[in-house]
């Protein structure tokens, strides 16, 4: 995929670039705004990091409102030191689609940058998950694995879904937190993990190929090889 | 009378200006550009007292020209320009319908006059003119009627004056000047008609009471003008040290507090007027800087002291591994770690802010109703499989649905941390209780738990940042989740309360209903 990197601090831009690189994207790397700006309007990208101050005169936030103005939907992720709930809500409302703040883990970013230009391809509304022989039925809100019923919670139904959307991908637990509990903050106790390892009593135990995957210091991913 | 400026003559005219020391008292209220022209110099020295006693007033350390800045000299000003002002209109007043009267009043018989002798010359022509002058002479009880007609040789022929006046040339103006009748010299108020033929008439009224009259009136009103300055001077004095000593109170506070006494506070007068509100309004403000002040300084230290730990690991980690790796596995496996004890660091750091922005207060506007049920639910979902994990019992009591009023997601937090505590500490066994009760007052959630509970002695510093108990030591956290409950519930205006489940702990947060919901 091909990422654009707007970030003026030297030291983060060049470890998410080296990341991104050899996690096998394409990446250019713009450290002002102005720079910035003009690679996002002229040239296509699958997704956009965009910090939000900037030197250069323009911030990110005028980035992306001038991209938004000019009908440029490239998915963009804001990562920003500006942690406040106000300024998380400023950066969704100009148009950005997720939002980061630093400190922040590479593989939480990466995760939500793939997640993210992944989005933007997905093509019209699905009605049937399929990974490997895992079957997942949004209209009848049935889940098969090799042909057998299983049955799961509402919010297993809604976790599993998840994973299964973004199969093949990273997902962190804070992904997981904020898209299948929408929360939007820290529950400190290891929650998900207790969830995730009941959605796999039930989806991979009975099974001789386990599908969810646990990524050391990252979070998970739905695949049939181990990572 | 030497108050008044020497240059407009005492006339009608003359009085105006005369009698505004309000004028010359409002040359201190213009802003300070016009400062450069005030000053001792062009208005005059005694013209004003208000201006003059003022200069020598100001406050040592104020150049004068900030002087005119102080508010309690405005007001002073206002003042004195007020009463001065009322004075002024109450003397013109005065003098319209006093003197001014009467000199109309002349003026409206010598024309009434004129009107009938022109009729007589019109009817009978010479004769009966003079003779007509001599029967009003005669029938002139006041003895104050001035008539003279002269033939066009400037002779006498009727009336009782002995000569033409020299300066009365010209037919109607009014002229007023000492005449001599009958051996006495007194004022009189005349006026010259021109007859055909070349004959003059002089018709006039003998104004010498009238005169001393005005004299004695202008006398009056200069001396009660003097009386208004020093009044206006005095009052503006009064009002300034009025100003000054309500003000002082205020200002003494302050300047306390700017030194660094912070624990002072305006005292109350007592009356409950305007200024004891004031005095109040700023106490409450003291207050809650105080408060906040308390807070940050709590959290500095707390952040020196207790973040001390976490980064001490992790910088040792670092050095260790530095230090003594053996190989590439061993080093990365200590980077790793020491990134998680960042992370945690961070968490620290994130959660420390929120309370921070929880507090701020900005977030009461996004206050909106809402059903808690629902939320409560997801809580209870999101922690009911790790309670069960632990052996716990997380049971829900709540209606179907609980209004609620404030910001859904921090009460859904609060609840939450709760939540966490509550399964955290619980033995193997035991219970967590989740209940929510609806009232007209507001919601009340009840979170209770059957673990080692809170030491009576430590349950108010429970919700301290960074506080954590005896039980809490071997357990993972940083002593933030109940400051953030603590947070949320002062900002709904709502409490939390830790009391003894016997045994464990029962935490209940209350959280009012909006004021109109309440009645």
């Amino acid at each position: 995929m091909r990422i654009l990197v707007v970030e003026d601090d030297k030291d983060v831009a060049g470890f998410v670039v080296r990341g991104l690189k050899e996690a096998g994207h394409v990446v250019e790397h713009a450290d002002n705004g102005r720079d910035g700006l003009f690679l996002a309007a002229s040239e296509s990208f699958d997704a956009v990091i965009l910090d939000r101050m900037l030197p250069g005169g323009i911030d990110g936030l005028k980035i992306l409102e001038t991209l938004r103005g000019q009908k440029n939907h490239v998915p963009v992720l804001i990562l920003s030191a500006l942690a406040e709930v106000d300024e998380r809500v400023k950066g969704l409302k100009a148009g950005g689609d997720d939002y980061l703040t630093k400190p922040f883990a590479f593989a939480e970013l990466l995760a939500r940058v793939e997640a993210l230009a992944r989005r933007g391809k997905s093509e019209g509304p699905l009605t049937k998950l399929v990974v490997e022989d895992l079957e997942l039925d949004l209209l009848s809100r049935q889940v098969k694995r090799a042909s057998q019923k299983i049955d799961l919670q509402p919010r297993e139904f809604r976790l599993l879904e998840y994973l299964m959307r973004h199969a093949g991908q990273v997902v962190t637990r804070t992904m997981l937190l904020e898209g299948v509990w929408d929360y939007h903050f820290d529950p400190q106790t290891n929650v998900i993990d207790v969830h995730v390892s009941r959605l796999r009593q039930k989806v991979d135990k009975p099974f001789p190929v386990p599908l969810i995957q646990t990524v050391r210091n990252a979070g998970y991913m739905l695949r049939a090889e181990p990572v | 009378m030497d108050q008044v400026s020497p240059p407009p003559p005492l006339e009608e005219a003359g009085w105006g200006e005369g009698c505004v020391p309000p004028g010359s008292a409002a040359v201190r209220t213009p802003p300070p550009n016009l400062g450069p022209l005030r000053g001792p110099s062009p208005q005059g020295e005694g013209e004003n007292p208000a201006v003059a006693a003022a200069p020598p007033e100001p406050p040592p350390r104020r150049s004068p020209l900030s002087l005119f800045r102080s508010a309690g000299l405005r007001f002073a000003a206002v003042y004195a320009l007020l009463l001065a002002a009322s004075a002024a209109a109450l003397a013109m007043f005065l003098w319209w319908s006093t003197a001014g009267l009467l000199d109309r009043q002349t003026e409206a018989a010598i024309h009434a006059d004129a009107q009938g002798l022109s009729e007589r010359w019109a009817e009978g022509g010479l004769p009966a003119l003079v003779l007509t002058i001599e029967d009003r002479l005669a029938g002139n009880v006041d003895d104050d009627a001035i008539y003279l007609l002269v033939d066009p040789m400037m002779r006498r022929v009727a009336g009782n004056l002995e000569r033409w006046p020299a300066v009365v040339h010209q037919a109607g103006l009014w002229y007023e000047l000492p005449v001599r009748r009958a051996g006495i010299t007194s004022l009189a108020r005349l006026q010259r008609y021109d007859l055909p033929n070349g004959f003059h008439l002089l018709i006039g009224r003998d104004v010498q009471v009238r005169a001393q009259l005005r004299t004695l009136l202008t006398d009056a009103l200069l001396w009660a003008l003097v009386i208004v300055g020093a009044m206006a001077t005095a009052g503006a004095l009064l009002v300034r040290s009025l100003f000054r000593r309500t003000l002082a109170n205020v200002s003494a506070t302050a300047s306390a507090i700017a030194a660094g006494d912070f624990a002072q506070r305006v005292k109350l007068s007592g009356r409950g007027d305007e200024f004891d509100q004031l005095a109040e309004t700023i106490n409450d403000m003291l207050d809650r800087i105080g408060r906040l002040m308390d807070g940050v300084r709590q959290v500095s230290n707390a952040i020196a002291h207790d973040l001390r730990t976490p980064i001490t690991r992790a910088r040792t980690r670092l050095e260790d591994a530095a230090l003594h790796a053996q190989s590439p596995e061993e080093l990365r496996a200590a980077i790793e770690r020491a990134t998680a004890d960042l992370d945690g660091i961070v968490a620290v750091f994130q959660a420390l802010l929120r309370i921070a922005e929880i507090e701020a207060g900005s977030r009461r506007s996004a206050f909106a109703r809402f059903d808690l049920a629902p939320s409560l639910a997801d809580v209870a979902e999101l922690y009911g499989a790790v309670a069960e994990d632990r052996q716990v019992a997380l049971d829900v009591e709540a209606p179907d649905q609980v209004p609620a009023y404030g910001d859904r997601d921090l009460v859904q937090q609060a609840v939450a941390n709760l939540v966490d505590n509550a399964v955290k500490f619980s033995p193997p066994g035991g219970q967590v209780r989740l209940r929510a009760t609806a009232t007209a007052a507001g919601v009340e959630i009840v979170v209770a738990d059957q673990g080692p509970g809170i030491p009576a002695s430590d349950r108010t510093r429970a919700t301290e940042r960074f506080f954590r108990g005896e039980a809490a030591r071997s357990t993972p956290g940083a002593g933030l989740g109940l400051a953030l409950v603590q947070a949320v519930a002062q900002l709904h205006q709502g409490t939390l309360r830790l009391d003894d489940a016997a045994p464990g702990l029962r935490a209940v947060l209350t959280l009012p209903a909006p004021e109109e919901a309440r009645g």
